[in-house]
């Protein structure tokens, strides 16, 4: 044996380190030990242990959403690979590029049922990007910048590299590739020329324009060239949950969200356009609401760079492959070199949308004895100015972070959007914060789904990572019973969660901080008293049990077909004083 | 509509899983799948005959695209090919049967490939009409055993 030659597991440190990989998300046992091992004499990787497997990969995606870079963990076989099935699911709807490492039982074991064995190559396969396992410890450092780099580009995504134990024992040399080719991976990047002009064109023909961005846009880092489109061509911009950033939420051009609880100017505009710029973004049901009845007078020009998104769920006139942010810099100039007089194609179509805009804005009804879900948004949105990155967890406290706070830039908004996992928001502000130590980040959760991942208190204390959670605490699985007030006669079955405990001793029992603000001049006080501190902090706001998400479009209606909360407000009242 | 997609996968394990498995996930027909290998030894061959519309079979072909492992797609429906299947039927041939079965094996330029007291077993290349009207013809004599390989397609220069 040569002296050159190292153990896997000292490969794997090698790789991370020529990835710039500066903090990993790492949790062990038994067939990874000697990778522990390794980092624990190492300074360079910062590895943070969280409490379960499914906080590690929730915690590396609020890296990655954070930064933009790819996020790493590292877990054991069996259990411990099982557990992160959620987290790469919930990377893989959101195309997050995340690098999970799991470990195996030695390649002679494999399929012998031998202990804390799990196929999760298997497992894994539909809802990875792509998935490894490393048979020999020669393939390892070649394997890694493969994943890394499949990871990384085109549409991004959720990448598991399953190493058996003797792969990561056994040596060999190491040699790190500087670059990679896949003959059979070849993402298309520049747009055709020909679909660009033609774009162009139609842009310079529509009447009633409405650009809809996706979560695309914050992966291609193109908001920049979002805003360079919007403010030549003066076309209002509509986003997703997961565009939020993607173009400036104070902009006078920007709709807010659309979709099922998005804005009723937005959903008007896109109801009425005549032409829809989709820009990295997939036409998702939540956004179409019934395709039939989608956008009925649209041409549509849909830019993105993974084709299968494109005619998938609705139509397309001119579809665009291509990286969002190459595709739009050259739209960008043609559209410039047009010299359309754009404001004055424009007047009509703009002051339409701002009837629209007057007629029914984004409100909810204040109430001084008891807070208000919404307010404790608009006044988090006020005491940060903005300057927050915001994480989430899903549920009525999402759609209402989504809706009453103003996001300008990418990057400072994390949610499960694709898969819509309860869970994601806590963990993945861990991430968040490990990455931008000096950025106040917040988790926006319901007491539903801080739950389901709580024992990520211990990690953020014991690491001292300062995250500041909310919790919107109406006791109530909130949407679920949202719906079954609307549309299940009010038959609320399993979403009283009556007996919530105590948060604020939770926090504390955690050696965390505990605040509670039970009337609504209790809230910013509590905001400002959280943001002064540099520990970890919960948040408990006691909130109106019965308050809902509106607009909202029931499922099964075009887009148009709102629902407004005034409707149920007198019931909402007569519920209050049964209470 | 039923389809011939020609497709060149990396002679990996688990990729006719990823194939598989993309077809299953998404609700997509397989209706014969065959494979094999290729003149170059690290890559392989797969001839998949599958239905639907024109979106739907748009959406297989971009999702095979999208496999990572997948280096070519070929959608037979606008070229011109020639298609065959391979198949093999055991059949009751008793004393009285034997010459009757031979005679229709003739017609198809079926081959005998094993034959014992009570049975004989043939084996006929064709496309699918002329294997479909082969079993039929045999039916009455009571076909033990049938194994069909699917379908293998190559386009006509």
């Amino acid at each position: 044996m040569s002296s050159k030659e190292i153990t896997g597991a000292e490969i794997l440190l090698e790789c991370l380190k020529k990835e710039k990989v500066d903090t990993i998300f790492a949790y062990p046992g038994g067939v990874v030990l000697k990778i522990f091992d390794v980092l624990y004499e190492q300074k360079d990787i910062r590895y943070i242990l969280p409490r379960h497997e499914q906080g590690a990969i929730h915690a590396a995606d609020g890296y990655a959403r954070s930064t933009g870079k790819v996020g790493v963990a590292l877990v054991t076989s069996g259990p411990g690979a099982t557990n992160t099935v959620t987290g790469i699911a919930t990377a893989y709807m959101d195309s997050i590029p995340i690098v999970v490492f799991t470990g195996q039982v030695p390649t002679a074991l494999i399929g012998n049922d031998a202990f804390q064995e799990a196929d999760i190559v298997g497992i894994t396969r539909p809802c990875t990007k792509y998935n490894f396992l490393v048979k020999d410890v020669k393939d390892l450092a070649q394997t890694v910048k493969e994943a890394f780099f499949i990871a990384s580009t085109g549409r991004p995504g959720p990448v598991l590299i399953d190493l058996p134990r003797d792969v990561v024992t056994n040596k060999a040399e190491f040699h790190y590739p500087e670059k990679v080719k896949i003959r059979s991976y070849n993402p298309t990047v520049e747009g055709n020329k020909r679909q660009i002009k033609q774009a162009a064109d139609a842009i310079a023909a529509a009447k009633k324009p409405v650009c809809y961005i996706g979560g695309g846009v914050i992966l291609a880092n193109a908001a920049d060239q979002i805003k360079e489109f919007a403010e030549i061509t003066k076309i209002p911009v509509t986003h997703t949950l997961m565009g939020i950033g993607g173009f400036p939420g104070t902009h006078p051009l920007s709709l807010g969200m659309l979709g099922m609880h998005g804005t009723y100017y937005a959903n008007m505009s896109i109801h009425n356009s005549d032409l829809i710029i989709a820009i990295g973004a997939r036409f998702d049901d939540r956004v179409t609401g019934k395709v039939e009845g989608f956008a009925p007078e649209a041409k549509i020009i849909h830019i993105d760079v993974d084709p299968t998104s494109i005619r998938k769920n609705v139509r397309v006139d001119i579809p665009v492959v291509g990286d969002v942010k190459h595709v739009m810099t050259e739209l960008n100039k043609e559209l410039r070199a047009s010299k359309e007089p754009w404001d004055a194609i424009r007047k009509h179509w703009l002051k339409q949308i701002d009837a629209w805009r007057e007629e029914r804005p984004l409100s909810y009804e204040h109430d001084d004895e008891v807070i208000k879900p919404q307010f404790v948004i608009e006044k988090l949105y006020e005491v940060t100015g903005g300057d927050a990155i915001i994480v989430t967890d899903v549920g009525q406290h999402q759609m209402w972070a989504a809706q009453f706070y103003k996001y300008d830039k990418p990057r400072m908004w994390c949610t499960s959007g694709g898969l819509g996992t309860m869970g994601y928001g806590f963990p993945a502000a861990m991430g968040a914060k490990v990455a931008h130590p000096n950025k106040h980040v917040f988790s926006i959760s319901g007491d539903g789904s801080i739950q389901m991942n709580i024992q990520e208190l211990a990690t953020c204390v014991e690491n001292n990572i300062p995250v500041k959670v909310i919790i919107l605490n109406n006791r109530y699985l909130g949407m679920v019973r949202q719906w079954q007030e609307l549309f299940y006669q009010e038959r609320y079955s399993s979403v009283d969660l009556g007996s919530v405990p105590d948060f604020v001793k939770v926090a504390e029992a955690y050696s965390a901080v505990g605040l509670r603000a039970t009337k609504p001049e209790e809230v910013v006080p509590v905001l400002k008293e959280a943001m002064k501190i540099n520990r970890m902090v919960f948040m408990d706001f006691v909130v109106a049990r019965y308050e809902k998400v509106f607009p909202m479009v029931p499922a099964g209606a075009a887009i148009h077909e709102m629902i407004f909360g005034e409707e149920k407000k007198k019931e909402e009242k007569k519920l209050k004083v049964v209470k | 509509m039923k389809h011939i997609i020609s497709v060149l996968v990396e002679n990996k394990f688990g990729v006719l899983s990823r194939v598989s498995g993309l077809f299953s996930g998404r609700g997509f027909n397989i209706e014969t799948i065959s494979i094999g290998p290729t003149l170059d030894p690290s890559i392989s061959q797969m001839t998949i005959v599958t239905t639907g519309d024109e979106r739907i079979l748009e959406q297989i072909i971009k999702q095979l695209n999208k496999l990572i492992d997948v280096i070519k797609v070929t959608d037979f429906a606008d070229k011109e090919f020639v298609e065959r299947e391979m198949c093999l039927i055991k059949i009751n041939a008793p004393l009285d049967l034997r010459s009757e079965a031979l005679r229709i094996a003739d017609i198809f330029r079926a081959r005998v490939v094993d034959s014992t007291q009570k049975s004989y077993t043939f084996q006929l290349t064709g496309d699918e009409k002329k294997i479909n009207a082969f079993v039929e013809l045999l039916q009455p004599m009571g076909i033990k055993e049938i194994v069909r390989t699917g379908k293998v397609a190559i386009t006509r220069d």
